[in-house]
């Protein structure tokens, strides 16, 4: 086989089979660049991780003030202090069923408006297309004082389901237009099997499509959960009653009571609230992994 | 189709069509405005345009995309992207860790951190107190403060779109070009950027759309202030709509943001043609 190859080819053989020596002969030149790589590398590192260091530093010191040196010991007396119903547990909670239920109807309802729009061809699926890419890029802050007084002329101001819908009303060209995406990945002759054996659009969507996607689900789901939980804007405006605040609200309204004083209770309030969103992401980093696997269905 | 069309109508287009009513009134939430709107035809347009503190926003948004989006969070995450390439090592893992941190906690959470990082007192004040320097960065520089932190905050969706960008880049076009001798700037002038003229184009208009758009940030760190130093158009239709009650003048000008937003939304639309609608 040798004989065939090239010389150059031959070489790129030989370089390849080269062993990864610990101490490989680098130039000058490219080691100037490594080291500069690292160099800016660590400077970007300083600059991102700099401001988190308030938020860990001050949520495990027992007195914190803005500026806080290192703690010496580790304390969670400021986790004990805002670990209550009315600081910590009920505002979660309301915003667990802010997000949660706005995640699950704009599943369902892509799901559901995503089917035609990847199987059927149809006369208006382009135009409705267009019209949802552009949608997602609309700036939603500049839609909400119409809203607010929308929702002021219908008493819908404080409402949660009302604002359930709303939120989900803007998460939906995003939900439909990924969802779209990942079913387009689902091969159609899995599908064709299904309706062969007398099984409804329907069905085949519920026993075959959404169960072959289910890794994009949990994709739009986490995607959809996350930035609801993250959401400040549209409840503060929207609700008006403390014991309906989700966790972005009420923590604004104990930053701007306490702000300066309790800034070791607020650090940790932060974590509880962050810790969710950040664990979630994690977690579809793996599913989206798993996503891009539907080939092998058709092959075998 | 029917409940996706049901809620987008009620509760996206319904407020859109209800805005361009509402704009053409006097409508307040408190005064005479408050039960019988009248139509006052353009008058809310006309005052939007001549009212120096809306212009004074617009040009501040302006300041705010350009710097924090389309120079900032663009150009630090293709650097990111680009000198991270090829490396999978720990450091590169832990320190994208910390980048996409950044970007997946609230955007509330976000902002006290660089409140409690920039304030007088804050941390960086504490560091900078040894070299003579304390001052309170949000109140002598807001504009910055807030541009900054938005880059914090920001960079990892360029970064995630731009590596995405360059592992699809051929390996061996560019070991061609350095045997053909291009210096590692040509390669990126040359090369790399041609390549990625796509991703660099939708990135800029994504971003573009989400900063222009920003307001728990600014609401955090400056809240528009000091007075109206970094009072972008969001904080100020705020302002007029939800804390002065003029809903009908704070709606005209949500019209004019929601036309800025739709210019670029209908560029990003022609971009995305080709492919992905089919």
């Amino acid at each position: 086989m040798i004989g065939v190859l090239s010389s150059g080819e031959r070489r790129a053989a030989r370089s390849n089979e080269r062993p990864r020596s610990r101490f490989r002969i680098t130039s000058p030149r490219i080691m100037a660049a490594r080291v500069s790589a690292y160099g800016v590398l660590a400077l970007v590192a300083v600059f991102f991780i700099a401001p988190l260091l308030w938020l860990v530093l001050s949520a495990f010191e027992p007195a914190a003030s803005v500026g806080s040196a290192a703690p010496l010991v580790l304390s969670f007396s400021n986790f004990a202090k805002v670990l209550n119903w009315t600081t910590t547990y009920k505002p979660l909670i309301n915003s667990a069923i802010l997000s949660g239920s706005t995640a699950i109807i704009t599943v369902v309802a892509s799901l559901f408006a995503a089917y035609p729009l990847s199987r059927y061809q149809m006369r208006f699926r382009r135009p409705f297309l267009y019209t949802i890419v552009f949608s997602t890029g609309l700036p939603i802050t500049a839609i909400l004082v119409p809203v607010y007084s929308m929702f002021a002329r219908f008493n819908l101001v404080d409402n949660m389901l009302a604002v359930i819908l709303f939120m989900t009303a803007t998460s939906l060209p995003f939900g439909i237009w990924l969802m779209k995406g990942f079913m387009d990945g689902v091969p159609l002759e899995l599908e064709q099997a299904a309706w062969v054996d007398g099984a409804t659009w329907l069905g085949s969507l519920r026993r075959i499509v959404a169960p072959l996607m289910l890794p994009g689900i949990m994709v739009i789901t986490i995607f959809t959960f996350v930035s609801q939980w993250g959401n400040f804007f549209v409840p503060f405006i929207l609700l008006e009653t403390q014991s309906k605040f989700p966790a972005s609200v009420s923590i604004y309204t104990f930053f701007s009571q306490y702000g300066l004083v309790d800034y070791g209770q607020l650090a940790a309030f932060s974590i509880l609230y962050t810790l969710p969103a950040v664990g979630l992401w994690v977690v579809a980093g793996r599913f989206l992994k798993g996503t891009f696997t539907f080939a092998g269905a058709v092959k075998g | 189709m029917a409940p996706a069309l049901g809620i987008m109508g009620l509760f996206f287009a319904g407020p859109i069509i209800w805005s361009v009513y509402i704009a053409f009134t006097n409508k307040a939430l408190t005064g005479v405005g408050a039960q019988h709107p009248k139509w006052v035809g353009f008058a809310n347009f006309t005052q939007a345009f001549h009212d120096p503190l809306f212009i004074h926003s617009l040009v501040l948004t302006a300041i705010f995309v350009i710097g924090s989006a389309i120079i900032g969070q663009n150009t630090l995450g293709f650097l990111i992207a680009l000198l991270e390439r090829g490396k999978n090592s720990f450091v590169t893992r832990a320190l994208n860790t910390f980048i996409i941190a950044a970007w997946v906690m609230p955007e509330i959470v976000a902002g006290f951190c660089w409140y409690a990082y920039l304030y007088q007192g804050g941390t960086l004040d504490t560091f900078l107190q040894h070299f003579g320097l304390s001052q309170d960065w949000l109140y002598t520089t807001p504009m910055l403060a807030i541009i900054i932190a938005n880059i914090w905050r920001g960079t990892a969706f360029s970064m995630l779109v731009y590596s995405a960008g360059l592992s699809d880049v051929p390996a061996e076009l560019l070991e061609a070009a350095k045997v053909d001798g291009a210096s590692q700037f040509s390669l990126l002038r040359r090369v790399i950027i041609p390549l990625l003229r796509r991703s660099i184009v939708t990135n800029l208009m994504l971003i573009t759309l989400q900063t222009l758009a920003s307001f728990t940030l600014i609401f955090v760190l400056t809240a528009g202030g000091p007075g109206e130093a970094s009072q972008t158009t969001p904080l100020y239709i705020y302002q007029q709509a939800l804390q002065l009650y003029d809903i009908s003048y704070g709606t005209a000008m949500c019209i004019v943001l929601l036309l800025i937003g739709a210019l670029f939304s209908v560029v990003y639309i022609k971009l995305i043609r080709v492919e992905e609608v089919g």
